[in-house]
């Protein structure tokens, strides 16, 4: 103890010696390296994201100009056949079975995911919280080839059932579509819960305090305040149903119809990639560039669907604080 | 029953013997006060006395904290609030209640106003809302600053505005008690003063209770005042209650006078 005293104190006695020699310190800048080397780590992060999307950009662009050399635009978006063994391509057939899937899903998984993010956030004890987020949690995490086999030998027979053997073929859009929706709602339970849950607490007793019920409160309050988080889950529920492709690869059908009757059996665009794109395809042929085509088809798609969020966010968003 | 009749004549509320749980832990220890008509009721003492939970204990807000258990009698025209067949939804509807911090949902002006009347059933036309929205506004002395932008964001305005706002929300569902949590803790000395003079015209017509960390607040706009203090076991008690002016003049406990004249808390 003594020791520790007699060591300050000559250490106090040093610096002050020092200091009336020469300066104490330096305000001149130094070089830190590591500070710099972690923030050009952290800006190669930030940006790497970034030229992927360009890359990606640079590859389909090329690779669909290849393609509209040989296929007019026009021919392209308003053909109803895709055929490539006949030089038919029109992108009709293969969007409208994505529109349809991922309508189907989206019947199944807003509504779905909305209610049990409602119920997670307003109405949950602690304990079926801790039961039923991990239970979500599980379902999101299920490969989505497993959905694909589920859709096939579960969702069909049953649909199969319900609407008449002769009504529904084996591979049909509504089962896709629907086993889809299970999957998605997971993410828009999960997405809006935490949009709901962000509502400050002093606005639901506000209502509470008029005599709202919690129902009122959920629907009236809570969700309005919450909406711009709840818009963007089911923007990205949407983008990621119209690029699913393993359970409607599965489940949808191989072959690119344009119908709109969910039973019958029609490929969508990723379905199509995906199937095209495993077979052997020689890369000069018209056939790989039409892939290219739909993906940049899809691709547009997404980002028309984020940049619309983007404006129904900042049109709804009620801020409150 | 004859005793409760009488009590409940003279009073708003009637407090018997209540105990507030959260959990386990014991946060208040029996209290017993009435809340008389038509007057203002401080609640005043430290920070973690309790206050504010008997004050939520008062229209069942503690219902929403997670543990909170309430025993003993709230008594309101002559019906216990805690009594098992009773909804807390109508509880609140009767007494309403303005927060520490404003509060207004993010919709406009006018809808902030609405809200209660709507979610209460209202069945009046469209120029029967916009007179009540008029009325409130103007009882909440708000009507000059806002007549002119119903329709904006109830966020846009200051936070004292806010804070009138909440009390005119408040009083479009016409509740006959309104309970107010540190109403001014947010707010600037001008805004509070408007909120005090505000409260002494609602006397009037409505029965107020409010929780206040401030004591010249207590002492200025009160008629009652309550004084709560925290027991050895951390559980708030009520220490001394009575007319402000006797209170803050002629305390009879000890404890009451230390605080008041600002040697502790």
């Amino acid at each position: 103890m003594d020791d520790k005293v007699s060591i300050g104190m000559d250490s106090r006695r040093i610096t002050t010696s020092q200091r009336e020699t020469t300066r104490p310190f330096s305000l001149k800048k130094q070089p830190r390296l590591g500070e710099s080397i972690i923030q050009g780590f952290l800006l190669f992060c930030g940006v790497l994201s970034m030229f992927t999307t360009i890359g990606i950009v640079i590859v389909l662009g090329s690779e669909s100009i290849a393609f509209f050399r040989q296929v007019s635009i026009v021919e392209f978006v308003t053909n109803t056949v895709w055929s490539p063994q006949i030089d038919e391509f029109g992108i009709l057939p293969l969007l409208l079975s994505t529109l349809l899937t991922s309508t189907i899903a989206m019947c199944i998984a807003l509504p779905t995911g909305l209610a049990a993010a409602i119920y997670l956030s307003e109405y949950a004890s602690r304990r079926a919280r801790s039961i039923l987020k991990p239970v979500l949690e599980v379902l999101a995490g299920v490969p989505t080839v497993v959905y694909g086999y589920f859709a096939l030998k579960f969702m069909t027979p049953l649909l199969k059932s319900v609407f008449g053997e002769a009504n529904v073929n084996i591979y049909n859009m509504a089962s896709a579509g629907l086993v889809m929706g299970i999957m998605i709602i997971p993410l828009v339970s999960s997405m809006s819960e935490d949009a709901l849950s962000a509502v400050p607490r002093t606005l639901r007793e506000g209502a509470y305090g008029l005599g709202a019920t919690r129902l009122e409160t959920a629907i009236k309050v809570v969700l309005p305040a919450g909406i711009s988080g709840i818009i963007a889950a089911f923007v990205v529920a949407i983008s990621r149903a119209v690029g699913e492709t393993m359970i409607v690869a599965v489940a949808a059908g191989a072959k690119p119809t344009f119908t709109f009757n969910p039973f019958e059996a029609a490929e969508t665009m990723t379905g199509h990639i995906a199937r095209i794109s495993g077979g052997d395809l020689s890369y000069a042929s018209i056939d790989y560039n039409s892939i290219f085509a739909i993906g940049l088809t899809l691709f547009l798609m997404t980002l028309g669907l984020n940049m619309i969020s983007r404006r129904l966010v900042r049109r709804f968003r009620e801020v409150y604080e | 029953m004859t005793e409760k009749q009488t009590d409940t004549a003279q009073h708003t509320l009637v407090v018997r013997n209540m105990n507030v749980y959260y959990g386990a832990f014991r946060a208040i220890n029996n209290v017993s006060l009435n809340i008389e008509r038509n007057k203002i009721t401080a609640l005043i003492g430290p920070s973690g006395c309790g206050k504010s939970t008997v004050l939520r204990s008062l229209n069942r807000m503690n219902d929403l904290v997670n543990g909170a258990r309430v025993e003993g009698e709230v008594l309101f025209h002559e019906q216990n609030l805690y009594a098992n067949d009773v909804d807390a939804v109508e509880v609140r509807r009767r007494i309403g209640m303005v927060f520490q911090k404003p509060n207004p949902f993010p919709k406009s002006i006018y809808d902030n106003i609405a809200f209660g009347p709507r979610i209460n059933g209202w069945k009046g036309t469209k120029s029967e809302m916009d007179d009540l929205v008029e009325r409130c506004l103007r009882q909440a002395a708000l009507w000059d600053d806002v007549k002119d932008k119903l329709k904006e964001s109830g966020l846009a305005l200051s936070g004292g505005q806010q804070q009138r706002l909440c009390i005119a929300r408040a009083l479009a569902v016409e509740p006959e008690v309104i309970l107010m949590d540190e109403p001014c803790s947010a707010l600037d000395p001008i805004s509070t003063l408007k909120i005090e003079e505000l409260m002494m015209e609602l006397r009037q017509r409505y029965t107020i209770a409010i929780v206040t960390h401030n004591m010249q607040q207590a002492a200025r706009a009160s008629d009652y005042t309550a004084f709560f203090l925290m027991n050895d076991q951390r559980a708030g008690e009520l220490v001394e209650y009575g007319p402000t002016g006797d209170l803050f003049t002629n305390p009879k406990d000890k404890r009451t006078e230390d605080y008041i004249t600002g040697r502790f808390g």
